[in-house]
Formats: structure tokens, sequence, C-alpha cells
């Protein structure tokens, strides 16, 4: 029985994937997207560090280096939203939710798995490319060290696996509201601003830096990019882990709760 | 009788498009005001976001006192004009961006049944006031530039600020076009055409001395960008620009933005030509 969920749930990551692999033209474009805002950043990013080297504890290659992994992991974490939770927000409206709490799978581990199908994708597809003429045409910081790659991957898992859980709770409350779209919209304004995407969060002054560093929107892009800058190593590692971990049980667990609550009020509207 | 209005002259079709234009959107206006306290909070999340960019720099300016060797007033400047001329065109032309999917899913072939110009029925399609907010954001660090800078008015000075605004928009207008006829050919490739009006406004809110000498010799002389806002505000600020250009070279604006919306057009027409519905 429990090889038997374990396989159908990675029959679903795999349909996640591939569903994104056919869109291909989408992914050229996004790529192409990630490379010219990589590009007009990382001049941005020069400007700044120009002015103050060493800045946020970054030299100017480490800068550079976090411009290009923030656009290769932005369609990663989906940081700009537009992916799962639209659809099962829609499935919430019209009722069409009551079949998939039907289905012998757990709706949770059904769209996690999924997304994590989908992010697999977006890492190879939207990831890659934009690292690479990064490298091509800038002074990047690159780990030598091919347990630092691994350790940046189990980092990227665990982000995703945070922003999954985010989007999860994000859809679920359409279950209250009918209408999801204003708490998405303040979700989407939180990722955008204390992911990293705009400015590492080392760069942010102050008080505002450690709430910044301490919300789990840190998870999805900060973190990844200091584990691969070697800024996390020995047990600063285990503490990121442990971190993003924290933040991806609690918020699971709170979508979880949700979950339970959602649906003995299907049951209640009959669906 | 092939296609509408074929026989009508240039402005007998311009006088069709605007009114079609302000039909298709004064009906999403009101359905967008049905539920007036959902258009308020989506007008404020479209101003908070919209602001980001200019948070982002203030962060910078919170280490730094200047960027490039301009100050945050400067800079203000160059952010507040290219937001301004952005956010005009993007709540006129804005929804054009959606053409790859109605190209995608069969629905662009209802539009081309009806008897309006194309054109302006994307461009009013899900018209969306709630993009007032980036046009308020632009025009408010326009204000708080124009308020802080120390400038030496002139009348030269004086006159180019609106043509700025309106040049800029003019060449924003003709690059929203402009990528909306490339998805006639690409489907769904909405993508690229955001690198182009997102990107560009996002480079041009810096000054163009943090860039590499070619990127800025591109966007002056292949997509004019330079156009929208560096070149104009740099002959106000009194700074040279980094290309060696004749200093009457920032009231050629308005030119270049005709000249722009006149290749936008035709590559506009080609690509409706060339469109072949999918089917379905």
């Amino acid at each position: 029985m429990y090889v038997h969920t374990g396989r159908l749930y990675a029959t679903v990551a795999a349909g996640g994937f591939r569903r994104y692999a056919t869109y291909r033209t989408a992914t050229a474009a996004g790529v192409f997207t990630n490379t010219v805002f990589g590009f007009i950043l990382a001049y941005t990013y020069i400007a700044l560090w120009d002015e103050r080297p060493g800045l946020g504890g970054y030299d100017q290659a480490d800068a550079l280096t976090f411009v290009w992994i923030s656009q290769g992991l932005l369609a990663v974490a989906s940081v700009l939203g537009g992916g799962f939770e639209d659809e099962l927000m829609d499935r919430i409206r019209t009722g069409d939710i009551a079949v998939d709490l039907y289905r012998p799978a757990d709706l949770q581990l059904w769209w996690l798995a999924g997304d994590l199908g989908r992010a697999a994708f977006q890492l190879l597809g939207r990831g890659v490319v934009p690292m690479a003429v990064g490298a091509l045409c800038f002074t990047l910081t690159l780990p030598a060290d091919p347990f630092t790659w691994l350790a940046f991957l189990l980092a990227v898992l665990l982000g995703t696996v945070v922003s999954f859980a985010i989007r999860f709770v994000v859809a679920l409350s359409a279950f209250w509201l009918m209408d999801g779209a204003g708490v998405a919209q303040i979700a989407f304004l939180a990722g955008v601003f204390f992911s990293g995407m705009l400015l590492p969060l080392a760069v942010f002054p102050g008080t505002l830096g450690e709430i910044a560093r301490a919300l789990p929107w840190s998870a999805m892009i900060q973190v990844p990019a200091d584990v691969f800058l070697g800024k996390s190593t020995g047990t600063d590692l285990l503490g990121a882990y442990a971190f993003q971990a924290g933040w991806a049980l609690a918020l699971l667990l709170t979508g979880r709760l949700l979950q339970g609550a959602a649906t003995r009020r299907v049951v209640v509207q009959g669906g | 009788m092939s296609g509408f209005g074929e026989r009508e002259g240039p402005w007998t079709r311009l006088r069709d498009g605007l009114r079609a234009y302000r039909l298709i959107t004064v009906m999403w206006i009101r359905s967008t005001m049905t539920y007036r306290a959902s258009f308020a909070m989506s007008l404020f999340a479209n101003l908070v976001v919209t602001s980001f960019d200019f948070v982002a720099i203030l962060l910078m300016f919170s280490q730094v006192d200047s960027l490039g060797g301009y100050t945050l007033p400067e800079i203000a400047l160059l952010y507040g004009a290219a937001g301004t001329s952005f956010g005009l065109v993007d709540l006129a032309l804005g929804s054009v961006d959606r053409l790859g999917r109605r190209v995608r899913d069969g629905t662009l072939d209802t539009l081309l049944v009806r008897p309006a110009p194309v054109l302006a029925q994307v461009a009013a399609d899900r018209f969306a006031l709630r993009r007032l907010g980036r046009i308020v954001q632009g025009a408010l660090i326009l204000g708080y530039a124009l308020v802080t800078l120390d400038i030496e008015w002139t009348p030269l000075k004086v006159l180019i600020m609106p043509l700025m605004v309106l040049s800029g928009a003019g060449i924003f207008a003709a690059v929203f076009v402009g990528g909306a006829a490339f998805q006639f050919l690409a489907k769904d490739a909405a993508e690229v055409q955001s690198a182009f009006t997102y990107g560009g406004v996002t480079m041009l809110q810096y000054p163009p001395a943090v860039f590499a000498l070619d990127l800025v010799r591109g966007v002056t002389f292949v997509l004019p960008l330079a156009f929208v806002n560096w070149l104009p505000a740099l002959y106000v600020l009194g700074r040279p620009y980094p290309v060696d250009l004749p200093p009457w070279v920032p009231f050629t604006a308005p030119l270049v933005a005709i000249a722009a919306c006149a290749a936008a057009g035709l590559v506009w027409r080609a690509g409706l030509r060339a469109y072949r519905s999918t089917g379905s």
C-alpha cells in the first residue's frame, strides 16, 4: 500500500514536469526575459558594489552571482505566483474541489508532488541557461566543490517546499473568501519584497533586514544563494536547512489544519 | 466586400478605432466599478507593487550616497519620467500582451469579424483601470524629483519636460504594439514582450552611466528607448550623455516617437495579415 502511494505521487510529479516541458516557446521566452533582467540588475549591482565594495558581506562577484541565481530561481520558487494555486482556487470556487476530495489521494501531497515536478522542470528549463549566460558575461563565484552544488540543490528543494506551502495556504483561503485573489496578491507582494529578488536581504538596513531574513520568503532565494556562495558551511549550513525545514513544516502543518477545516466546510456547503 | 472600411480614409479608420476603444473601455470600467471595494484594493496593490522598484533604489541609497555618479533626486527624475510615460501606455494598451493567448485559444477570430479595428479591440480588452496606480506612483516620484532638484530652468528645459513624458509614452506604445505583433508568430512568448516593456522601463530608471556602452548605443540607435527619458532628462540635469551626440538631439524625441509608432503600425499590419487562425 505504502509503495503504491509513493508511486502515485511520483507519477503526479512526473506529470507536473511533463506538463511544463510541453510549453517550449513559453520556456524559451521566459529564459530570454530572465536573462534580460539579469543583465539590467547586474549593471545596477556593479554600480552599487563599486560604491560600497563588500556591501552585505558580498564582494562584487558574489553580488553578480546572486543576480543570476535569483533570475534562475524565480520560476523554480514561483515567486511571482501564477502556479498551481490559481488552478486550485478555481476548483474551490467552482466546486470541482469536491471531486478532488473523493480521490484516494491526499489533497496537499497531490498538489505538492505536481508542484515539485514543475519546479524540477523550471530548474532545468529556466535556471541553467541564464546562469550560463551570466557566467559567460560576468565574473561569478562558482563553487569548485561538488558538495556545495549538492548542498545548493537541497536548499532549492527546501525553498520550493516552503513556496508551495505558502501558496497552498493562500489557495485554501478561497474556501472562506470565495475569491482568493486579494490574499494571493498580498502573498505575491510579500514574496517579491522578502525573497531577495529585489535586492539581497543582506543589503536591507537594520531591523528591516533582520525581519526580512526571519520570514519564510527568504528560504526561496536568499538562503539557497548563500549556500551556493559558500556563506553557509558546517553548522551554518545545518542552521540554514533547519530554518527552511522549520518554515516548511510549520506552513505545511497550517495547510493541513486548514485543509481539515475546509473539508468539513465543503460537506456543510454541499460542495 | 473584403475587410471593413477598406475604402475609407485613414482618418475615418482612426475615428472608428477610437470610438470602438472608448465603448469597450467604458464597458470594462463599468464592470470593474460593480465591486468598488475590490477595485480600491487592486488599485492600492498596483500602487504598492509598482513602488517596489523605487523602494529597491531607496534601499540602495540607504547604503550609498550616489549610484553611477548620480544622486537620489537625479535618479528620481529618470525614474519618475519613465514611470509616468510607461504608466500611461500600460493603462491605455497594457492588455495587448494577451494577444498571444487569444491567438492560441482561437478567440482572436471573434475580434476579426467585428466591424472595428482589431488593435483597438485588443488594446481595450479587459481594460484595467487599476493601472492608474502606476501613473500616480510615477507622477509622485517625478514631483519629488522636481521639488528636490536644484535646476536652473530655461524655457527650453521647461518645454522638454512635457515633450519627454508624451514622447516617452509614444515610444513605449510602439514597443507594446510591436511586441504584440510578434505574438502573432510566437503565440506563447508573451514574456519576450515583457523583457522589452518591463525590462525597458526598469533599465531607464537607472542612469545610462551604469550600463555598458554598447547597451547604451543599442537603446539609442536601434531600439530608441533612450529618447523616453535619458536624453531629455540629462539635458534638463545638464549632464553629458555617455554617447557623443549634438545638443539638439534630445528635442527630436517627438519625431523618434512618431517614427517608432509608424514602424510599429507597419509591423502590426504585417502580423495581422500573416495571421492564420488555429481553427479551434
